[in-house]
């Protein structure tokens, strides 16, 4: 084997107002051509910074600081401009993440590639055409000659990576940076590229780059995999040895945060190693304020939700006559139940409408027709402030997006205080406070939270204060969307431990939407498999997961990366 | 294994607790002191704010007290020109007034103008703005539509016809007391609908992100999501549009009375005095013009450039 590239020492720094961030440090990295490294990390370990390094893209201010990149022998720290940009394209090739934006929208794709072909390798219009229908159909595109035609939009998002993909092939590269290829795609989609770069990486005996946050991604194509933590590489070794004996306590860590499949724990082994500064002092909450019910719920018996035949299209085209409007049915006919004090899963791919079903349910979004009661009340599909004003205080929602579903220009405790403020649930204002304090504590923030600002936090902690703040109208039924899909795999387990054990404690009826099984695995006691807006089947999660019966949900779990297989 | 933890980063201490240093220690200070031509527009504009609002202070003489305003003094040149003299050391205009003097008090009547109308034209826009883009349909339709016709007249047009009618509706003996509102009024109504597509733009934005479903979840009525979470949030957009639309405002003033439609020659804006010195341009009088314009260019210019670099400054995405 070849070696194709070796870093040697690589430090990188990115100076900054007030500080110096040194984003990866003492970085030591060889590629032989024929081979897949994962380089795995958690947001900002620093693994993409590498990739730009050796492509010399490095974005303002990053600079290396120290540290050799040889690539096939030459120190391309002495590149030119010049000699980097015809490196790139030529010898290294790029596969970014998200193949909407990698690709221009006003270009066929067939001008993208034969402009890129002539471009490296200098060959006639016709002698590109040709090689651009010879890559095209490398990548598994049907039909490769008249698609040369079709414009991005025109592909779907899988088939737009596998010209993504093409691309990145076309100046015949010895070395590919894959930057997260499918953290943007459904899990089916995922694995069909992953077989691709495997398969071209064989084929043609290329060095594969593969920055990923997704050990699974990892154990499924990579020969070798090297570990990054905190701009440090901690671990380089042979993917299944890494994977089955992590030798680093990081990595043993990050594998146990890694939700298994294959059985049920009832916690994740806890990670205090990556968010490690929240002392948690908890509460305890049967005497607390928290452990109260509110006045006027009365405890009743029978589903905490119940959806009837609930259906809502959503309009694609809008039009005076009624025949030439266009419709998407988003939820169609979908009916279930769910029980006081259980988890209830809702999975799909995107698409799929497990979020509109959620929002539907939490007065999000209205109903065409069918029937949604709560605690027994009936609510009925239409907009009804008055059925809600009920179940206002007992029903909230944990969104997707930590970053945008905080106002940035509040500060934490009124943040976390408005659901009690404008429902009155204190008797005064110092209450308010101490109940705040109390809240964010026992979610993992240290008391000196109230005062700060969102920005102010990680991920992670963000997620913990949208708990707290869903918390502080003291709901009985708890609506998670996607509530760790923006979280790191280490974070996501804490989350998700944190969502457990307020379960526990407060009896709280869950429902849980994700697309990710192993998630879904770990968190639900029952679980509906959505797509097109259909429920495929209900089934409780050991039925799900062992015997599927709906061959949508067999070809669901069939996807699944699976760690112990690697 | 031992685990490295030390932290990533090498930090300089950031743990300020007084309002004031950390409001200093906020970025966008920070990129504004840190941009030469932004602090050089700051200063410029603050200068011209400061010098129009101590103008009875800093002015040698007061143009409005006719007892020292001398007829035969009137048309001097500059001081250092033939035949002026000291005391006016810009030279005096047609009725005798320091020139300098003039301009001081003027150009604190342009701002004030501007101030106001650019203030009635945010409060106005805005509020359309927000809740055209937060309640949408048929309301947005509405607003926008109303806001697209007026748009399709030039704002000065707007300007002139809104002053038209005030002045068209009131008795002539009262003109000259109540020009200055139905200016700031014109120029006001003929600037809301810029704030409008502004406003709406960033509520149609904000409006999809989840912290405002997270309100509506917690049962707020609209009104109270509009204005505790929607309008700070909009507010960086409307801040830099203002800025511009106070130069924009500043100039409409000026055009307003240099065609006589605005304030009146006895109480002069910077508009006026050109327009007064317009009509000895030929005669070779040039001061009485040109140092009203050179101070209209500069204020206008430093507010301008203060408003573009604010701009490059609040949004993240051009900086």
């Amino acid at each position: 084997m070849t070696q194709l590239l070796d870093i040697r020492n690589l430090c990188i720094d990115f100076p900054m107002r007030n500080l110096v961030l040194n984003a990866v440090k003492n970085f030591d990295l060889q590629v032989n051509a024929g081979e897949i490294i994962g380089l795995v990390g958690e947001s900002g370990a620093g693994k993409s910074t590498v990739g730009n390094a050796i492509t010399g893209l490095l974005g303002k201010p990053g600079r290396i600081s120290s540290g050799e990149v040889y690539f096939q022998g030459e120190n391309i720290r002495d590149y030119t401009d010049e000699q980097m940009r015809k490196l790139r394209g030529r010898r290294i090739g790029t596969i970014f993440q998200d193949p909407q934006s990698s690709l221009n929208p006003l270009m066929t794709v067939g001008k993208q590639l034969v402009e890129t072909i002539q471009e490296c390798l200098g060959l006639k219009a016709k002698d590109a055409e040709a090689r651009a229908i010879e890559l095209l159909n490398d990548v598994g595109i049907p039909d490769p000659q008249s698609r040369l035609n079709s414009y991005p939009h025109q592909f779907s998002g899988g088939m737009r990576q596998r010209v993504v993909i093409a691309l990145a092939l076309a100046g015949d590269p010895e070395l590919i940076i894959a930057d997260e290829p499918t953290t943007a795609l459904d899990v089916s989609i995922q694995s069909q590229i992953l077989k691709l770069i495997r398969r071209i990486c064989d084929e043609r005996g290329l060095g594969v780059i593969m920055v990923t946050h997704d050990i699974g991604v990892v154990s499924e194509i990579a020969d070798r995999v090297a570990v990054m933590f905190r701009g440090e590489l901690v671990e380089v070794g042979d993917v299944n040895q890494v994977l089955r004996l992590p030798q680093h306590e990081y990595t043993q860590n990050l594998i146990v945060a890694v939700p298994s499949p294959d059985k049920r724990l009832h916690r994740f082994t806890c990670v205090d190693l990556i968010e490690g500064e929240a002392a948690q002092s908890k509460i305890d909450v049967q005497s607390h304020w928290l452990g109260k019910t509110n006045a006027g719920v009365e405890a009743s018996v029978g589903p905490a939700i119940q959806v009837k035949n609930m259906s809502l299209a959503f309009r694609l085209k809008n039009s005076v006559f009624k025949s030439q409007r266009t419709f998407v049915q988003a939820v169609d006919n979908v009916s279930f139940d769910i029980q006081q004090g259980e988890t209830f899963g809702l999975v799909g791919e995107s698409g799929s409408g497990k979020s509109t079903v959620a929002k539907i349910i939490a007065g999000l979004h209205f109903a065409d027709t069918g029937d949604l009661s709560i605690y027994g009340q009936k609510i009925g599909p239409k907009h009804n402030d008055l059925a809600r004003r009920h179940s206002r205080t007992f029903l909230q929602v944990v969104f997707q997006d930590p970053y945008s579903s905080m106002n940035s220009r509040m500060n934490i405790r009124d943040i976390v205080a408005e659901p009690m403020r404008f429902h009155r649930l204190t008797e005064n204002e110092s209450q308010t406070r101490q109940i705040v304090d109390d809240l964010l504590d026992h979610v993992g923030l240290g008391k000196t939270a109230a005062r700060r600002y969102p920005h102010e936090f990680s991920g992670g902690q963000r997620q913990r204060i949208a708990i707290a703040r869903a918390l502080a109208s003291r709901p009985r039924i708890l609506i998670c969307d996607e509530p760790t899909s923006a979280l790191d795999v280490s974070t996501q387990a804490q989350i998700l431990n944190l969502l457990r054990d307020l379960q526990d404690e407060l009896g709280l009826t869950m429902l849980f939407i994700s697309h990710d099984l192993p998630v879904v695995r770990q968190m639900c006691d029952r679980i509906a498999v959505m797509r097109h807006g259909k429920i495929c089947e209900i089934a409780s999660n050991e039925d799900l997961f062992e015997s599927p019966q709906h061959a949508y949900s067999q070809h669901l779990l069939n996807l699944m990366p699976n760690l112990g297989a690697a | 294994m031992p685990i490295p933890m030390k932290s990533q980063m090498t930090m300089i201490d950031t743990d300020k607790t007084s309002r004031l240093s950390r409001f200093l220690d906020n970025d966008v200070v920070w990129s504004f002191t840190h941009s030469p031509m932004a602090m050089i527009a700051g200063l410029a504009t603050l200068f011209f704010f400061s010098v129009a609002l101590f103008a009875p202070i800093i002015a040698p003489f007061n143009p409005f007290d006719p007892a020292q305003v001398m007829l035969w003094d009137g048309k001097l040149p500059p001081a250092w020109a033939a035949g002026g003299q000291s005391q006016y050391i810009l030279g005096t205009d047609d009725q005798g007034r320091d020139l300098l003097s003039t301009m001081l008090y003027g150009g604190r009547l342009s701002i004030l103008v501007g101030l106001a109308a650019v203030l009635l034209g945010m409060v106005l826009g805005t509020t359309l703005g927000v809740i055209s883009g937060f309640a949408g349909g048929l309301t947005d339709v509405v607003i926008m539509r109303i806001a697209d016709v007026q748009l399709t007249i030039p704002g000065i047009l707007t300007a002139i016809m809104i002053n038209g009618f005030g002045r068209a509706f009131l008795p002539i003996e009262y003109h000259n007391q109540f020009a200055i509102y139905f200016v700031i009024i014109a120029i006001g109504l003929s600037d809301w609908p810029q704030f409008a597509r502004v406003t709406r733009g960033a509520t149609m934005v904000e409006r999809n992100k989840e912290y405002v479903q997270a309100a509506r979840v917690i049962g707020l009525p609209s009104w109270l999501i509009i204005l505790r979470h929607v309008l700070p949030n909009v507010m960086r957009s409307v801040i830099v549009l203002s800025t511009l639309s106070f130069a924009i405002a500043i100039i409409s003033e000026a055009t307003l009375s240099f065609l006589g439609q605005g304030i009146p020659s006895t109480t002069p804006s910077l508009g006026t005095l050109i327009r007064v010195g317009n009509e000895y341009l030929f005669s070779g009088l040039w001061w009485i013009a040109f140092f009203p314009s050179l101070v209209l260019v500069l204020l206008v210019f430093s507010v301008n450039l203060l408003g573009d670099k604010l701009r490059d400054i609040l949004d993240p995405k051009l900086r």
